[in-house]
Order: structure tokens, then C-alpha cells, then sequence
């Protein structure tokens, strides 16, 4: 390509001028009626075939076990399918894109924020925002109901609900300039229900932050081997923002691969000093000093400038997410695992389990949460992705497609779950409260679960404990000790024998700790801008958000809320994540509501009544179990589900003058569950209330739209587009054509094409 | 490109080795934001022509700045 000697500005020309360009969309040009051609009827009819016969696999045929490999395929085909067949109705009968018209990262284009990247650059990006400890943790924790529901939930969600609310959300605020969630709740909800929106992902933000604080802290409690090489983080990370701000700036990638090189030394260096007698001295901390210690982090990290900690630290989650994630799907295809846990458990069929309490329906669902249906991407796909979106078409390949891929990612952590021996995974996810924290506390009390087929001695706890070179693996709930241990019994059959079992173990904790710790860091940075802009309308000083005072008031409270509900989960008598999980499962699947129900209005708006279903049929869904799932914490008089009925069980023994109840055994303990019980219960009817509110304004919204028959809509006023890109991962035959007809431009006649 | 003008497998191979690295190069590096600065130079030289660019050591100050300005979330 020779260099242009001058490059006409976009800007100049009018409307005329676009006549002289080639297509800027397949629209414009007369479609060859793609045809079934033989060839491609055989592959979607052997796609199907595969995908049916994975799935008979799975859910039909009763063997004594069952092969990890019907999970990838079963996943691969329906994901395949609703990605070919669903998601073009979706983009047929609702969005119906528009690639004449510009993105916000053409016509607002500013060389930064606002830049058209390449759609495959943009699917990994969008799919490393989205990504995180959530899809991994979820799935874990819901094999207690047996490797069935979990599978279907996260597969048929995926294709139903959450692929559908990311496509929608960056399509939608793609043709609003990129705006975010909260503004678009209050373009289309009004301002009641704009505003509790809002509130609602305030709170929501404080809750989740607390709970994946909560699984780093139980992850590495007692393991010296772990808080050393997470800790090496910090001062890796530290390295990285000094060699990009003074000795190579922008050189990213090459920063990366150092610090990828450092974190693999520090894991390995983690395994020396766990064995020294000043490592274990010094590196074994128990829960409330990690918590603490986290604390303290969270709060300087969230005060520091970005380039020191949080960017540096970002880069490399990226590069791990990436890499750790086709490693382990590669394994799971070579290893082919055999699984022997069953399809549903007996804590599938009502009863309550040990590691999260409450019934399949509504609690499965809420459990799993991220890899199926997860409302924080509505925060990635408002907002951040639409500004780098180059063609409307392609938010089709990266809402929906990334969707499917970070729910394959679910699929892998609970195909990396379910190859362990159902005794391991009870003992390490029971808290300590049934197991007593001892080998032959967990043994007693995984046997007397009464299983079919667990028969746990303490042999294989020990010995399993000295593999991943833990001191112990009894009661290390949260999920990520869990899914690393599933991770390490997978790939140490790939790479290393039973002698690399402890590293991969140790990766897969650092992976883990790295994706929350900048969660937890960038969370508390949003969350901490909401409340000075919140704050700001009081005292307008707290508006400016260079001004120290403020950032440091606003961080302190901010960390301030996280870190009392982390303490609580940490230092709780009932087990700590079994109680909380489900309150950061229903915030999740809240805020998918709320985004949902911002979809439906505009739907709604658009006058488009005939598919409103499409979306109307998730929300009906999500709101169902989040307002049951809230219900039931609220109302049930089971004390292991409802909050309100443990906390008056604990008032009133303590004012009949016990001093124990259940596994509390102290009147301290006892006073600690009054407290915590109290504080879940309250979040959880604020959580509830929130909720009824923005799903009625929503319903509200949309009646009066079909009254009305439409609204005037909220987007932004058209722009001519004067740019080509294809839209899927690969280009047709027809975008190929047209992309000929664009590169044989003379070079003095293109726009220009971002980059 | 070198299949082309010499026939012959090898250096067929390496010419389709060749591409094969500089694709995975450039789509780490997209990935990764190494080329935000060449992005950001050749923006300025299309929209502001004249306007001199910053050196990549002040983009980077303060495309960081930036950031800290406008924090984005990271998900769960």
C-alpha cells in the first residue's frame, strides 16, 4: 500500500460525496438469494446431529460415568446454532442494523476513546472486560445440584438470555452515541426508574466487590505458598507501570510477557518459600488479616494513579485470561476426563445442600449467575465497547458471539469441577462450620451426607492436599480452590504428571486472584465516581474529581462498605460464602433485569410489539427468580435459606438465655449471626425493592407505548457512514467483493478507515 | 509472499509461517493497546493536520490521566 500524499478529511464533502464510494453496506448491494446449498445443509444438519447426540449423552444415557468431551460438544453445537439461526432473527425482526449509518467511533471518532477497531481486536477486548471470576465461581458451586441442571441453565440461558441482553444493550446504545446503562434507564424508565437503576448498581457493585474479595480471602487462607505469589503481584505490577512510564512507553506487550515471566517465577518461588519455616511463619494468615489486608489494598490501589497499579495489573489479567482459558479448554478435548458425578444430586430435588443452601428453583440459577445471564455486561456492552464498534452489523459477532464464548468458559469451570471425587468436592466446599475445619471433621460429615457412591477416607484428603502443597484442602469454600484443584486434576494429565499437580494448582489460584483483585481495584474506582458525583450535588467540591479530599473521603466510604460485608462473610459463625453467595448471584441477576427491562422500552418505543417476546420472555424469567429467589431469603421460615427466620431464631435464643445454637457456639457468635442475618436480610428487601421498581417502570413504559403505538425514540440523530468492514469473524464472499472495490479506491478518495 | 515468486514447498512454508507471525503479532499487539499511539498519530494527521502530536511518552501520561478520569469497570 503506498502512503497517501494527502488525506481527504472525512468531514469535508457532503451527502453527494458518498456516491462516489463504493458499498458501505452488503445491504446496498442486490443479494445473490443466498441458497441451501447441499454442502451447507450437511454441515448444519451434522452440527445438529452431533449437538443431539452430545446432549442425549449428557441428560439420557445412564452409564456409570460420563465423558467431559459430550460437554464441549453439547455446548459447541448450541452454541453454533443459536448463533446462525436465533441471533440472525435477532438481528432481522429487532435491531436491524444499519451499516450506512455511522457508529459513534466514526463520527465521534477522536483518535483515544472514540477509535473504530478491528472486529476481532474488539471481541477479545469485550470478551476480556466481560470475563472474570464470576463464570468460573458460579459453576462450581452448582454442581452440588449434580453436573445436569448447571449445564442446561448455562447453555440454554446463554442462548436466551444473556447473549441476548449483551447484543441488545450495545446495540442499543451504539445508535446512543455509546451511552451508559444508567443514562439510557433514565432515557427510557423516566426518572423513578432511572434512579433506583441507579442506586440499584451501586449497591450492586458494593456486594459483588465484597464477594469476590470473599473468595481471594478463602482461597488463600492458611497457604502460605498462595499469599506469597498473589502478593508478588503487587510489587510485579509495580515494575510493569515504572517500565512503561519511564524506560518503554506503549510497549504493552513486551511488558506483559516480563510480567507474565516474573508471575510464573513467583509462583514457582511460592512453592520454596511455603517450605521454609520463616515462609510459613510469615505467610500464614488467617481470614480476618487477609480480609483486612485486602482492605487496606483495595483502598490504596483505588488512590493511586492508574499507570503505577491497576493498568499494569489489568494487562496481565489479560493475557492470562486469554491464555489460561484455550489451555484449559485444549486439555479438556486432549484429556477427555471421565466424569462420575451424577446428573442430579439429591440436593437437586428439594433438599438443601451444604455448600448453597435453597431448592433447584430459584436457586440454581442465581448461583450460576455470570456464565449464563450476567448483568454487569451491560456495563461493558453500554458505554465502553460501543465506542470502539466499527459497523452497527458487527455488534451482532461481538455481543452475542462474546456472550457464547465467556459461557463456554462457564461450561469448562464446571466440566473442571466435576472431574473431581464427589467426597473432595463436599469436604472443600462445606464450610467450616458442618466440617470443623479437620480431616476427620469433613470425613464424618461428607459421609454422613449420605451420597451414593462417596465413600471419603481421610487418605484421600491428605493426600490430595499434599499434591497441590496446601497444608489442607478441607473447607476452602468460595469455589476457586475448588475449580484450581479441577483445573490441576485436568491438566496435569496434559503437562507435568502428579510432580506439576501443585504448580498448575497455584496457577490457577493466581489466575483467579488476578482477574478479582482488579475487579475489586477498577469496582471501587466506579463505584467511587458515582458517589462523588452523588455526593457532588451537595457539596459541589466533591465533583471535582482531582480534588484529594474528595477521592480520598469517597474511597474510604466506598471501601468502607465492601469491606464490612467482606468482614462479615469472613468472620461469620453460618460459613460465610454459602450465606452470601446468593445475595451477589440475585444483585447479578438484578442488574440483567434492569437491563432487560431498559431493552423491552425501547422495543417498546420502536413499536416492534410482534418480537417484543424475545426479550420479555428473559425478563419475565429473571425477574421470576430474582424476586422468588429475594422472597424466599426474606419470608422462608427455613432457617438455612431465610435470613429474617435465622435472625429471630438467634434473637430469641439469645433472649432465652442460650449460649448455643446450631454451630454457633458462643454468644459472641450467636450476637454475629443477629448482626449479619440483619444486614443480608436488609439488603435483600432494598435489593427486591429496586428491582419491582425499575421492572414496573419498565412495564409501565412499554403499555404506554403500545398505546400509543411507539415512542419517539431516544437515539441519536443519523450519521452517514463513510467506511466498510465486514461483519463476522470471517468475511463473505459478498463483503469480500466489496471490500475489493474499496481497497482498488484511489488512495486520495478514502476515508479513513481507523486503523 | 515468497511462494509466489519461488516455487517449491519451503519456502512456501515459511512465507505462510511468516504471515502466520506477523498476524499473531498484530493481533496481540491491537489486543493489548501497544498501537494506541500510532492510532492516536495517524487520527491527528487525518482530523487536526498540522496540529504537531505529542511524543508517545506524554500520550501515555496522559491517556493515563485519562483513564483515571473516567474509571471503566471491569467485570466479575
Amino acid at each position: 500500500m503506498s502512503k497517501a500524499p494527502t488525506i481527504r478529511s472525512p468531514k469535508s464533502g457532503g451527502d453527494r460525496s458518498l456516491d462516489s464510494l463504493p458499498p458501505r453496506s452488503v445491504d446496498q448491494v442486490p443479494s445473490a438469494k443466498k441458497s441451501w446449498t447441499p454442502p451447507r445443509i450437511i454441515l448444519w444438519a451434522a452440527i445438529a446431529l452431533l449437538g443431539g447426540v452430545s446432549w442425549t449423552m449428557l441428560a439420557i444415557v445412564r452409564g456409570e460415568t460420563v465423558n467431559a468431551i459430550w460437554f464441549v460438544f453439547a455446548a459447541l453445537c448450541s452454541y453454533l446454532i443459536a448463533y446462525r439461526f436465533y441471533s440472525k432473527v435477532i438481528q432481522k425482526f429487532i435491531t436491524k442494523p444499519d451499516d450506512t449509518r455511522a457508529t459513534p467511533a466514526e463520527y465521534k471518532a477522536d483518535g483515544k476513546d472514540f477509535v473504530q477497531t478491528d472486529r476481532r481486536v474488539l471481541f477479545g477486548h469485550h470478551f476480556a472486560a466481560i470475563a472474570g471470576a464470576g463464570p468460573l465461581v458460579g459453576p462450581v458451586l452448582a454442581v452440588q445440584m449434580g453436573f445436569l441442571p448447571g449445564t442446561v441453565w448455562i447453555i440454554v440461558g446463554v442462548i436466551f438470555a444473556g447473549a441476548v441482553q449483551d447484543y441488545l444493550v450495545l446495540f442499543f446504545s451504539t445508535r446512543r452515541g455509546g451511552r451508559s446503562l444508567g443514562q439510557m434507564a433514565r432515557d427510557e424508565l423516566g426518572k423513578v426508574g432511572g434512579t433506583a437503576a441507579i442506586v440499584a448498581s451501586l449497591l450492586i457493585m458494593i456486594i459483588i466487590i465484597a464477594i469476590l474479595a470473599l473468595v481471594v480471602v478463602n482461597a488463600l487462607a492458611e497457604s502460605p505458598w498462595g499469599v506469597f505469589s498473589v502478593g508478588m503481584t503487587i510489587p510485579i505490577a509495580l515494575f510493569m507501570g515504572v517500565y512503561l512510564r519511564f524506560l518503554r512507553p506503549g510497549r504493552i506487550t513486551e511488558v506483559s510477557i516480563i510480567g507474565f515471566v516474573l508471575l510464573m517465577l513467583a509462583i514457582v518461588g511460592g512453592g520454596w518459600v511455603g517450605e521454609t519455616d520463616w515462609g510459613v511463619a510469615i505467610f500464614t494468615l488467617d481470614r480476618t488479616t487477609l480480609a483486612w489486608a485486602l482492605i487496606i489494598y483495595g483502598f490504596i490501589a483505588a488512590v493511586l494513579p492508574v499507570w503505577l497499579l491497576l493498568a499494569p495489573r489489568d494487562y496481565l489479567s489479560t493475557f492470562m485470561k486469554i491464555g489460561v482459558i484455550g489451555l484449559l479448554a485444549a486439555a479438556i478435548v486432549i484429556v477427555r476426563p471421565e466424569i462420575s458425578v451424577p446428573a442430579f444430586s439429591k440436593f437437586a430435588s428439594g433438599e438443601t445442600g451444604p455448600v448453597v443452601p435453597g431448592t433447584l428453583f430459584p436457586f440454581l440459577f442465581v448461583t450460576i449467575a455470570c456464565g449464563a445471564l450476567s448483568g454487569f455486561h451491560a456495563l461493558i456492552a453500554s458505554g465502553t465497547t460501543p465506542k470502539l464498534l466499527q459497523k452497527e452489523r458487527q455488534s451482532r459477532f461481538i455481543g452475542y458471539g462474546g456472550m457464547l464464548m465467556e459461557s463456554m468458559v462457564a461450561v469448562m469451570a464446571l466440566v473442571a469441577a466435576v472431574t473431581l471425587d464427589q467426597g473432595i468436592y463436599y469436604a472443600m466446599n462445606s464450610s467450616a462450620a458442618a466440617t470443623g475445619g479437620t480431616v476427620e471433621g469433613a470425613v464424618a460429615w461428607v459421609n454422613s451426607l449420605g451420597l451414593t457412591g462417596v465413600n471419603l477416607t481421610p487418605d484421600q484428603l491428605t493426600q490430595t492436599a499434599n499434591d497441590v502443597g496446601e497444608a489442607s484442602i478441607v473447607s476452602r469454600t468460595g469455589g476457586a480452590p475448588t475449580l484450581a484443584l479441577g483445573l490441576a486434576n485436568v491438566m496435569h494429565q496434559l503437562i507435568g504428571g502428579t510432580g506439576m499437580m501443585s504448580f498448575w494448582y497455584h496457577f490457577a489460584i493466581m489466575f483467579e486472584a488476578l482477574f478479582i483483585l482488579t475487579a475489586v481495584d477498577a469496582g471501587t474506582r466506579v463505584s467511587r465516581f458515582q458517589l462523588q458525583d452523588t455526593i457532588g450535588n451537595i457539596v459541589p467540591a466533591f465533583r471535582n474529581t482531582s480534588w484529594r479530599p474528595g477521592v480520598f473521603i469517597s474511597t474510604a466510604i466506598m471501601v468502607a462498605g465492601w469491606g464490612a460485608i467482606l468482614l462479615m462473610g469472613v468472620t461469620d459463625p453460618l460459613g460465610g460464602i454459602n450465606t452470601l453467595f446468593p445475595l451477589f448471584g440475585i444483585a447479578n441477576q438484578l442488574l440483567a433485569a434492569i437491563a432487560l427491562a431498559v431493552c423491552l422500552a425501547i422495543i417498546a418505543k420502536n413499536n416492534n410489539f410482534r418480537w417484543l417476546w424475545v426479550v420479555a420472555v428473559p425478563l419475565a424469567f429473571v425477574a421470576v427468580i430474582t424476586i422468588s429467589a429475594s422472597f424466599l431469603k426474606i419470608f422462608s421460615p427455613v432457617t438455612a435459606v431465610g435470613y429474617w427466620a435465622n435472625h429471630v431464631a438467634f434473637r430469641d435464643a439469645l433472649a432465652a438465655g442460650e449460649t448455643t445454637l446450631g454451630t454457633a457456639q458462643t454468644v459472641e457468635a450467636m450476637e454475629a449471626v443477629v448482626r449479619n442475618t440483619f444486614i443480608q436480610g436488609t439488603l435483600s428487601i432494598i435489593f427486591v425493592t429496586l428491582a419491582i421498581i425499575v421492572i414496573a417502570t419498565a412495564i409501565v413504559a412499554t403499555v404506554r407505548s403500545y398505546r400509543s403505538g411507539g415512542g419517539v425514540s431516544s437515539e441519536d440523530p443519523r450519521v452517514e457512514s463513510r467506511v466498510f468492514a465486514p461483519s463476522g469473524l470471517t468475511a463473505t464472499a459478498e463483503e469480500k467483493e466489496i471490500q475489493k472495490q474499496w481497497d482498488a479506491l484511489p488512495a486520495a478518495q478514502r476515508p479513513t478507515a481507523g486503523h | 509472499m515468497a511462494g509466489s515468486i519461488v516455487t517449491g514447498t519451503v519456502p512456501a512454508l515459511a512465507g505462510w509461517a511468516g504471515r502466520g507471525a506477523r498476524s499473531i503479532r498484530w493481533y496481540v499487539t491491537s489486543l493489548m493497546g501497544d498501537r494506541a499511539y500510532e492510532i492516536y498519530v495517524a487520527h491527528l494527521a487525518v482530523e487536526h493536520p498540522g496540529e504537531p502530536p505529542l511524543s508517545e511518552r506524554e500520550f501515555w501520561v496522559q491517556r493515563y490521566r485519562e483513564q483515571e478520569a473516567t474509571p471503566g469497570a471491569r467485570c466479575c
